[in-house]
């Protein structure tokens, strides 16, 4: 009987695969995610060479604000006065000129920018903390704090957060890399299901429209139907997941390699190797983002994400597979989509309101356990670090919730592919899991 | 000996009755024919020994064995409503469908070619079904429900929607599959197809079965002991009053009873009118039978 199973999995799986749609999208799609980076690289890119070249000059009445040249900006000091610089501005020699006139430094008013173009929120906020740190600089001189004690008191400041394991162990964490990683798994769970459970539904209608299914069930039982489609399905989604990741890598890699710049994966093996100890010591960060990336728990990670995945998609498959039973035609389908999308709406949302903002609330609990939330809101937990008794409670909860929609499913399954040209309503499908 | 057995067989859909204390036996070789109007229970049936649906209460036996999911591999069904996945090619469905029959490659590979050179259709093995024209498609669905070589096919409706010419070419295989040792079990409503095929047959009225019995014993007890004469009269005789009485130019058709005689009897008092020129036995068609049939049933 598995063998049934496995018959119908190897036709759907190759009757999508040998797709002239399937290999375009499969090649394409990872085509384009790298092009449209390669483009974003090479604005930003050329927008970094129009940055490097802010000359600005400064026409200070109080001539005490001697602003400190930076990344963003270099400032001149030609004493000119307001009629000259704009002329400088307008005809190009300078990027923008900063007007300072005589003011209070209790109260600094009237400051002024002219620039040729409309200047971007991060020029603005660039100039006004230049100028903050200036004017504070001036008023602890004014109240007579030496210059010396004045350079001691910048201090850098960055918080390393270390997670304390029940066993003891501490990791160093980084709450934005598991806010990322909790948030591209959940996305990625809830895409696949919507995408893959549609193929399922879409293909379980041709089944029936074509009218092969009753030659099918009279050969095989409607449930290794069911069950070979929705796995075949899966395999034919994780065959081009795999593809994907592997083409997205080698071809990122080429376009940022173009760009002079590196994957975080290469960084990471050259840095381990200890390339170059000089250089890694020089900057304080690299290592620190090291151990950050070493502190997250990959093995736990990748396999509640292949659970979550594999078993999301095997609970909404089934679903997916009665809707398809149950109706004529795609667009019968609508309003029997409602029991499906908003649970999975429910989990999505969730994930970002809840799971993401604080993993451990009451509501991120349940949200990861109840198993029609589950696949998508726990690996917004999982990043995190989760109890491993409520991870087990969860996908103890995922199991059953699958043998329950698929035991459902199969029901209406059972006796809506023979059904045609009839008006299916919920009571109707309620009857056939009933009469089963 | 029987192939197909079902005793006190019962089937309800919610409210509606769709077989009542259901009876039949099929036996081994024969062609049975499953007639009744539409609704009557027919597909219901079918269904049910394909296993397709499950039955409420009764019991059903092949080859004396209850019937169980490995009876698959024996039984070949051809739907009503039948159909092919558009995009695939000959080959590779009709080798799906062996192999769901439990078939294994190699062995079905061999029928396939063997079954689509005897259909005409090897030129078009690698094409796709949505290349196919109707008739050709329909053969293809024929092959795939024969290709395991079961001992027992159901054939629901089998010439709905096919040409007359290939009709003409099913018809010869399902014969040329009977001689092989093939039970055939077919239901149909076109009861020209029913005299020339069947053996036995079944009819089914409103979920129960009305009439059950071989082919010609049927005709036999159906008959009523009338005969159809044609005479051409002599001059000055003086005619009796003939039922179904119709005058042509040079002769007169008409229809009588026995009377209690026995045939020659009746054609020696007949050729004091003339000279007769055709004397037969009335016997009804199926199709008479069959409407005779299920008006009893109704006024019951």
């Amino acid at each position: 009987m598995p063998n049934k199973i496995f018959l119908v999995v190897k036709r759907e799986y190759f009757a999508r695969v040998k797709k002239r749609s399937f290999i375009v999208a499969t090649i394409l799609t990872p085509l384009i995610f790298p092009s449209i980076l390669g483009i974003f690289l090479w604005i930003g890119m050329s927008d970094t060479v129009g940055d490097s070249a802010r000359f600005i000059e400064v026409v200070d009445e109080n001539r005490e604000f001697f602003l400190e040249s930076n990344d963003l900006f270099v400032f001149s000091y030609g004493s000119l006065s307001v009629a000259e610089a704009k002329e400088m501005v307008q005809n190009g020699s300078r990027y923008g000129f900063l007007h300072i006139p005589k003011i209070d430094l209790s109260s600094p008013q009237g400051i002024t920018f002219y620039a040729g173009e409309t200047p971007g929120m991060s020029v603005i906020s660039g100039l006004e903390s230049s100028l903050r740190s200036k004017i504070e600089e001036l008023k602890l001189l004014n109240s007579g704090v030496d210059r010396e004690l004045l350079s001691k008191l910048k201090t850098s400041v960055s918080i390393r957060s270390i997670r304390l394991g029940q066993t003891g162990n501490e990791a160093v964490s980084n709450s934005v890399v598991n806010y990322a990683i909790g948030f591209l798994s959940g996305i990625l769970i809830y895409t696949f299901i919507f995408v893959y459970g549609n193929q399922i539904m879409q293909g379980v209608i041709e089944e029936k429209s074509s009218r092969i299914v009753e030659i099918l069930v009279s050969s095989l039982k409607p449930f290794q139907l069911m069950m070979g489609k929705i796995i075949g399905i899966g395999a034919v989604g994780l065959t081009q997941f795999l593809i994907w990741i592997a083409l997205i890598s080698v071809v990122s890699t080429i376009v940022m390699g173009y760009f002079g710049m590196k994957m975080p994966q290469q960084e990471l093996l050259e840095q381990t190797g200890s390339v170059d100890m000089a250089w890694m010591e020089s900057s304080s960060e690299l290592p620190e983002m090291i151990q950050m990336i070493q502190g997250i728990d990959f093995v736990p990670l990748v396999f509640s994400f292949l659970i979550y995945f594999v078993g999301g998609y095997l609970l909404y498959g089934a679903f997916f597979a009665a809707i398809g039973a149950a109706v004529d035609s795609p667009s019968d389908a609508q309003q029997f989509m409602f029991p499906v999308t908003i649970p999975l709406l429910i989990g999505y949302m969730g994930l970002f309101i809840f799971v993401l903002d604080d993993p451990n609330s009451r509501v991120s609990y349940w949200l990861s356990v109840i198993p029609f939330t589950s696949p998508v809101a726990m690996m917004g937990r999982v990043s995190f670090g989760v109890p491993i008794s409520e991870l087990i409670l969860s996908i103890s909860l995922l199991v059953l919730g699958f043998l329950f929609t698929t035991w459902s499913a199969g029901k209406i399954y059972k006796i809506g592919i023979l059904v045609h040209g009839t008006k299916v309503n919920y009571r109707t499908l309620w009857r056939w899991i009933k009469e089963n | 000996m029987q192939i197909l057995s079902i005793k006190g067989l019962n089937k309800t859909y919610g409210s509606h009755v769709a077989l009542k204390d259901f009876d039949l036996e099929v036996e081994k070789g024969k062609v049975f024919g499953l007639l009744g109007p539409n609704g009557a229970g027919k597909t219901t049936l079918i269904r049910i020994v394909n296993q397709i649906i499950d039955r409420d209460s009764g019991e059903i036996t092949i080859n004396g064995e209850p019937l169980r999911m490995n009876h698959v591999r024996n039984i070949g069904y051809l739907p009503e409503e039948r159909g092919l996945y558009k995009g695939m090619r000959v080959d590779e469905q009709l080798l799906y469908f062996a192999q769901i029959k439990g078939l294994k490659s190699a062995e079905a590979k061999a029928k396939i070619h063997t079954w689509l050179e005897r259909l005409g259709l090897l030129s078009w093995k690698a094409k796709k079904v949505e290349e196919l024209s109707k008739g050709m498609a329909q053969k293809v669905q024929f092959i795939a429900t024969v290709i395991h070589e079961p001992k027992l096919l159901i054939l629901d409706e089998p010439f709905s929607g096919f040409d007359p010419v290939n009709a003409e070419i099913i018809k010869n295989e399902i014969l040329e599959l009977k001689r092989q040792g093939t039970t055939i079990m077919l239901s149909t409503h076109r009861m020209e197809s029913v005299e020339l095929l069947c053996d036995h047959i079944a009819m089914i009225n409103r979920s129960r079965k009305i009439l059950d019995g071989p082919v010609k014993a049927i005709k036999k007890a159906a008959k009523t002991s009338r005969f159809t004469v044609s005479l051409r009269p002599a001059e000055g005789v003086v005619l009796p009053i003939w039922e179904d009485y119709v005058a042509e130019e040079d002769r007169v058709t008409f229809s009588i009873s026995l009377e209690g005689k026995l045939p020659n009897e009746r054609l020696i008092e007949l050729m004091n009118y003339g000279e007769v020129l055709h004397f037969e036995e009335t016997i009804p068609s199926i199709e008479e039978i069959f409407i005779q049939k299920i008006t009893e049933s109704h006024a019951q």
